[in-house]
């Protein structure tokens, strides 16, 4: 099978721009990517379908009709795409009424486990006696060490 | 004629869905709607099982295309059954939400959307258990993905919002890259049915045999939170209404097993890649427990072990033995009912108390003894222990390893005995601590971590702050809980110990399914009509 390069090339484009956006913390710019990425995606289904320059339509032309099914396929896509868009615009106009902005928010187990370490202390039975005394050797890097810990 | 019954499942539901949107404004039309629908659906499945135990695989070829071309709906034995328990647990819940949902979103709710959407979730798992093609598979994820997506978020809130985010940007992702799998499986075969790919495939080059198969299995691991690809579900679970939660932990991951399965069974038989699902079982099986050990809430544990427990899934299939696979589908079965059981369970401490925190939870055991048997008995289940269901299945899995007798499928025997015992050890954790300890001094320093974490982390920590706070609102309901939640967990505990005592047919039943699958013949002959190698 030859494959167009022209095609090729677009769908490179679109895939990389797609991820870039989605890599991005805006749902918005996320959605734009999903559409780039899925548009990328439906024109790989084009190039399956085979060579291109092939009639669309049966007894149109001399050779073989292009292949309908990744056609069919790729309008699917579309219209699940067209869905989920406007499913995750709205997402992101509720998150906007809510919070001010659309910004895809951090785990809250992340945030949960990161205070968690801060409230860390140790325990009441840990022998502190060390730091009370007076000038020993290695006691500079003893406070050094204090000193980093909250 | 009777063939046409493998549609009933995918049409009913969607039907039903119509009609719900139609009587939007009278809830009890919607709940005889809704409930019809399923039970007749659970009926068509039961049906389904016999007949394909019976006589073999069922096909449908939709508008007569031909096989390979055309849409066709396959029920065999793994489908029948995942389709039956499914429907069965998807109608318990259904019936749970009825009285959760009166008493939470009061008359004008979110209510009118709850239902159909519900039916299509319905639908969309039943048609990504019965397609017979990898598109058709794909139409049912995003059938599913998209009624899951407005239950994630149901009501609007801020929190719910939050985690549905995440949630929505890693399905929109996967289903991108499931996509793109199937744009180069067609490419590469110029079809997508699975009863016409195994042939095909095996034509194909090694490399690009494995680059297919790496696509495939990617996608479905994200739908099936395997370990490296697992960090969404256990903050996007938690939030939602408790039906919610307790349906996509039942069936959505095992949506993805079961894809994972076809594909290694069907697909890819003899599949250099087992050896690096193996080790994605064992590290989703150790990373998921050792994440359900740190959590002190009811809902995030349960949202580990779900994770977790999806590793022995895997390792049953990885094996790619007989043995392993009736372990794993068993073990599919069981987990289900199980996990599903658990999550309403503590829907209803959460009812019952207004949180799930086990910080702030306490002496249940005295103030709600048969609630505490009902989370006692699944919760047991799922740890492992004799003779219950759980522990049938994980026996089954680790005969299958050790039948491997391979180094690394020793190591996955010993990473699913500890997965077993940190599971027991994480759930006898929480148990002890919302059932047994004192209730007065539940209360430890509870004002200051919020401040801190407000302060300190800017964005992430005001969400925090939001949704600890709104949790500490705590709207303790009556004390005695109503029969119409409490009736359908209790049912749903009764069939996941039902299991234990069915385990011997159904063990015989999920080894003639693995047989099946091991064959492969038997579906196959059954979508191309006999043509087949």
């Amino acid at each position: 099978m030859t494959v167009n390069l022209a095609l090729l090339a677009a769908i490179a484009v679109l895939v990389a721009c797609g991820v870039t956006l989605v890599l991005e913390r805006s749902l918005t710019r996320i959605l734009v990517g999903f559409v780039l990425l899925g548009n990328g995606v439906n024109l790989l289904f084009v190039v399956a379908s085979g060579e291109p320059g092939r009639p669309p339509i049966v007894n149109l032309g001399d050779g073989p009709m292009s292949d309908p099914l990744p056609q069919a396929m790729a309008l699917t896509a579309i219209v699940i795409t067209l869905g989920t868009t406007a499913f995750g615009l709205a997402l992101a106009y509720r998150a906007w009424q809510l919070t001010g902005h659309d910004d895809v928010q951090d785990d809250l187990e992340d945030d949960l486990i990161r205070r968690r370490a801060e409230l860390d202390h140790t325990s009441s039975t840990f022998d502190e006696s060390d730091d009370e005394l007076p000038d020993e050797e290695g006691s500079d890097a003893d406070d050094e060490a204090k000193e980093v810990l909250p | 004629m009777s063939d046409q019954l493998v549609l009933l499942p995918v049409i009913v539901p969607l039907l039903g869905a119509g009609l719900c949107l139609v009587f939007g404004r009278s809830a009890p039309a919607q709940r005889v709607i809704s409930v019809t629908v399923l039970l007749a659906v659970v009926a068509t499945a039961a049906v389904l099982l016999v007949r394909a135990d019976r006589y073999g695989p069922t096909t449908v070829t939709v508008a007569a295309w031909p096989a390979d071309i055309g849409i066709n709906l396959v029920a065999d034995r793994l489908s029948a059954l995942m389709l039956l328990v499914s429907t069965f647990v998807t109608l318990c819940v259904l019936l749970y939400s009825f009285g959760q949902g009166i008493v939470e979103f009061g008359r004008e709710s979110p209510l009118s959307v709850f239902h159909p959407t519900f039916l299509v979730l319905s639908a969309g798992v039943s048609n990504a258990f019965l397609a017979g093609d990898l598109f058709n598979l794909f139409v049912g994820f995003e059938i599913l993905l998209a009624a899951s997506y407005v239950l994630i978020t149901l009501g609007g809130t801020d929190a719910r919002i939050r985690a549905g985010t995440i949630y929505i940007v890693v399905s929109l992702l996967s289903s991108a890259l499931f996509l793109i799998a199937i744009a180069c499986v067609y490419a590469a075969t110029g079809t997508v049915s699975l009863a016409a790919l195994p042939d095909r495939l095996a034509d194909l080059p090694d490399s690009v045999q494995l680059l297919l198969q790496l696509l495939l299995l990617t996608t479905f691991c994200i739908k099936a939170a395997v370990f490296p690809l697992s960090a969404w579900l256990p903050d996007s679970y938690p939030t939602a209404p408790a039906p919610v939660t307790a349906v996509f932990a039942g069936l959505l991951t095992k949506v993805g097993v079961y894809a994972i399965i076809r594909v290694q069974t069907l697909l890819f038989p003899d599949s250099p890649l087992n050896d690096l699902l193996l080790w994605a079982a064992i590290l989703t099986m150790v990373i998921g427990i050792l994440g359900a050990v740190a959590q002190s809430d009811l809902k995030r544990v349960l949202s580990f072990t779900l994770v977790s427990h999806i590793g022995f899934m895997l390792f049953g299939v990885a094996l790619s033995d007989p043995m392993g696979l009736t372990g794993a589908v068993f073990y599919i079965a069981h987990h289900i009912t199980v996990q599903t059981t658990l999550f309403l369970v503590v829907g209803l401490i959460e009812y019952r108390e207004g949180t799930t925190n086990t910080d702030r939870l306490g002496g249940l055991a005295r103030k709600a003894p048969i609630l505490a048997m009902m989370f006692f008995v699944p919760a047991m289940n799922l740890a492992g222990i004799p003779p219950l269901s759980g522990f049938l299945g994980k026996l089954a899995l680790i005969r299958g390893g050790v039948g491997d007798g391979t180094g690394l499928a020793y190591a996955a025997v010993a990473a699913a005995l500890a997965t077993s015992l940190l599971t027991l050890y994480a759930l006898a954790k929480v148990w002890s601590r919302a059932f047994w300890q004192p209730v007065e001094d539940n209360d430890v320093d509870t004002e200051e971590p919020v401040k801190r974490g407000g302060s300190l982390h800017g964005r992430a920590g005001v969400a925090t702050k939001t949704a600890v706070e709104s949790s500490w609102q705590r709207v303790v309901h009556e004390q005695r809980l109503p029969p119409s939640m409490a009736l359908p967990t209790l049912a749903l505990v009764l069939a996941s110990t039902a299991l234990t005592v069915a385990a011997g047919p159904l063990f015989a039943f999920t080894e003639r399914a693995a047989t099946e699958l091991h064959q492969r013949t038997p579906y196959v002959e059954s979508v191309l009509g006999g043509e087949a190698p």
